[in-house]
């Protein structure tokens, strides 16, 4: 099952932490975690699904393509990592 | 007099309690988070919207018992293959404004880009306000300097009737409804825009109203700070004049009507409009306590030497005796005054830029 982590700057909101889950796409192992945390799925994902506008996710260390439908696949040892794009002062 | 104020600032949410020594701060909270909006409701609630840069707009409550927890915040619904053209996201950007609904448990949030939400249970769950959603004419509103989408910048609830509310939008005018929400109209004549082609300068709908402001115990009387000018209605927001007598200029951002005296308000002049600094470099209040034909220029304990303070929208209130107002700048200046803005104290503080500030009720 890939693994799913998040950025530390998001355990100041609320806990977020590193599982393994199922899922062929990036869309379906985060829809998975949200399944189990349903408060931390506003955190990452806008109104309509598509990745927040400074939020980044990188599949095994490059970033995903598809930010609107998650349809990145993913496999059993993939590692999927949701972290912030820096902005702001 | 209300003792207990709330700011609201681009790091954090600062509780200021009045003592006998003046106010002091007594309480900080989301430290480093830029806080959008705040309510006090009469409940003894306090709420607070957060706009994280990264992770979206949130919404906190705390209770009767002081425990701060995050509630829901407003949802869009899923958007139609048919609105693919719609001009603005149809996903929440930040919680504008927070307005008690006179009914208990009941907010009314205003929103970027353009959704008004109601909650029925304290901001445990939302509803959208989908007939002013759906109605063709949203397609028109237009994004404001502060956002590049609309805004509902204000929420007005009759105090005798808390299914007749209007909303002021930027850019969109003044939409009314006497049904809760289930139908509106745009109701604002009178208005006009500068800075629109001349043959739209006075369609109802591309007036940049700033802040609306309205009278307690006169719900007829409403004023409005718009981006050319001060305005006043005396029948809730149907038709407006001009009040030309405001100095020391026109341009700012925001009005406070006087809780009790339907000749009474306070606005915060700025240089209008690109560059949005105090006047002169010199903070200033105008005040009028006869209907607009006259003000004052307050001054008292405020900056009169390179002050470069802008106040914000929300950023000025008054309490429910008329007395006792507070207003804090872009620059972290936030003052108070005991006796109508004839003359303002400072805190010992050095706050973040202000967005928000708010009283609770008594």
């Amino acid at each position: 099952m890939p693994t799913v982590s998040f950025t530390s700057a998001l355990q100041r909101f609320l806990p977020a932490p590193t599982t393994q889950v199922a899922g062929g796409t990036v869309g379906e192992a985060l829809g998975a975690v949200f399944a189990s945390r349903p408060a931390l799925r506003g955190y990452v994902l806008d109104d309509q699904g598509a990745l927040r506008r400074h939020v980044a996710v990188y599949v095994n260390g490059q970033p995903l393509r598809d930010r609107i439908g998650l349809a990145d696949p993913v496999g059993p040892r993939d590692e999927i990592y949701v972290f912030q794009a820096l902005s702001g002062g | 007099m209300a003792d207990r104020l709330y700011v609201g600032t681009h790091k954090g949410l600062f509780e200021l309690a009045r003592g006998n020594g003046g106010w002091e701060i007594v309480d900080v909270r989301f430290l480093g988070d830029p806080v959008s909006a705040v309510l006090a409701d009469g409940d003894g609630s306090v709420y607070a919207t957060l706009d994280l840069g990264h992770f979206g707009a949130k919404l906190w409550r705390r209770d009767n018992a002081g425990a701060w927890s995050e509630v829901a915040v407003p949802v869009f619904p899923q958007k139609p293959a048919e609105s693919a053209d719609d001009p603005h996201p149809w996903s929440l950007g930040k919680i504008w404004v927070l307005e008690p609904g006179g009914v208990p448990g009941r907010l009314w949030a205003g929103t970027m880009p353009g959704g008004l939400f109601r909650s029925d249970d304290g901001g445990e769950s939302w509803s959208l306000s989908e007939a002013l959603w759906h109605m063709p004419e949203r397609r028109q509103w237009f994004g404001v300097a502060g956002g590049e989408q609309p805004g509902i910048n204000s929420v007005l609830i009759d105090p005798r009737n808390p299914s007749d509310i209007r909303v002021g939008v930027s850019c969109a005018g003044l939409w009314a409804s006497t049904d809760t929400g289930a139908s509106w109209q745009i109701i604002n004549q009178g208005m006009y825009n500068e800075y629109m082609p001349p043959e739209r300068r006075e369609d109802p709908i591309v007036q940049d109203i700033h802040l609306l402001s309205r009278c307690v115990a006169h719900p007829e009387i409403v004023w409005c700070q718009h981006h050319n000018g001060v305005f006043r209605s005396e029948n809730a927001g149907a038709n407006w004049y001009e009040l030309t007598a405001i100095r020391p200029s026109k341009f700012g951002f925001a009005v406070a009507a006087h809780p009790h005296d339907p000749n009474t308000v306070w606005f915060v002049p700025a240089v209008k409009d690109e560059r949005r600094v105090a006047v002169d470099g010199k903070v200033a209040v105008a005040r009028t306590r006869d209907g607009g034909a006259s003000f004052e220029v307050l001054r008292e304990g405020l900056p009169q030497h390179h002050a470069y303070d802008l106040v914000w929208r929300h950023a000025l209130a008054v309490d429910e005796t008329g007395e006792r107002l507070a207003f804090g700048s872009t620059s972290g200046g936030l003052w108070t005054s005991e006796d109508g803005g004839d003359s303002w104290t400072m805190p010992d503080a050095r706050l973040p830029p202000i967005a928000v500030v708010r009283f609770a009720p008594e």
